[in-house]
């Protein structure tokens, strides 16, 4: 689990997870999109508490590593400010087959936007800018996972 | 009693506050006590559900035990990814 404030290039990530018995590698990759909510966004920037957030990156791959067959995963997290078009998160995963691979992929980015103390600031073409609350909380009354303790 | 406890905010908590940390000595047992009682300064309106704390840098329940000379982060709803 890395924080960064550099560019990710995924590619180069791909080549840690290389190994010979494997037969799937799925990765996911998160964009930073022009619009959002019906508004024109110009860029968006990323608040992120490094050491909690890197501690709970880590206990959501073990969790992963221990719910699925994998062989390497790995998951990364952009911090800092974003242009439209960069790569803000990304996660890969290997393992014997495809199954696996899929769930593992799904899960982690899954656990990582509701877990980790990330934040992020929409600054919007008219000139505004707003923090983004979880996409769950906006439209359903949920509670999130007590990560580290459940 | 009261305690004396550290207080970190977070992104749109810590705008509100105005700070990004403080000292405050309050009369609490738990991490969600403190939240109620500094509302009016990281001036959450989401329910507790929503957000998230930390007690000394480890994730915690809303009912974890707060001691003396603990430092509270308080987190807004994250929205990683």
């Amino acid at each position: 689990m890395l924080i960064t404030s550099a560019t990710i290039y995924p590619e180069e990530l791909k080549k840690n997870l290389i190994d010979r018995g494997a037969g799937a590698y799925v990765s996911f990759e998160g964009w930073i999109r022009d619009q959002n909510d019906g508004q024109e966004v110009l860029r968006l920037e990323y608040e992120v508490y490094e050491p909690v957030a890197v501690a709970e990156g880590k206990k959501v791959i073990a969790g992963a590593m221990q719910k699925f067959p994998l062989l390497h995963v790995n998951c990364v997290h952009r911090s800092g400010l974003l242009e439209i078009g960069d790569c803000a998160v990304w996660v890969g995963v290997t393992s014997a087959h495809r199954d696996e691979a899929f769930s593992a992929c799904r899960y982690i980015i899954d656990q990582v936007k509701v877990r980790l103390p990330i934040w992020k600031k929409e600054h919007y073409v008219a000139g505004h800018s707003d923090w983004v609350n979880c996409e769950r909380c906006a439209t359903h009354d949920h509670q999130h996972p007590q990560a580290s303790v459940s | 009693m009261k305690k004396n406890i550290t207080v970190r905010y977070f992104a749109g908590f810590r705008e509100h506050a105005g700070v990004s940390e403080e000292e405050v000595s309050l009369a609490v047992s738990n991490a969600g006590d403190v939240f109620e009682r500094l509302k009016h300064r990281h001036g959450s309106e989401e329910p507790l559900g929503h957000c998230k704390v930390a007690v000394n840098d480890e994730m915690a329940d809303w009912d974890a035990v707060v001691n003396d000379g603990d430092t509270v982060l308080l987190f807004p709803p994250v929205a990683g990814g």
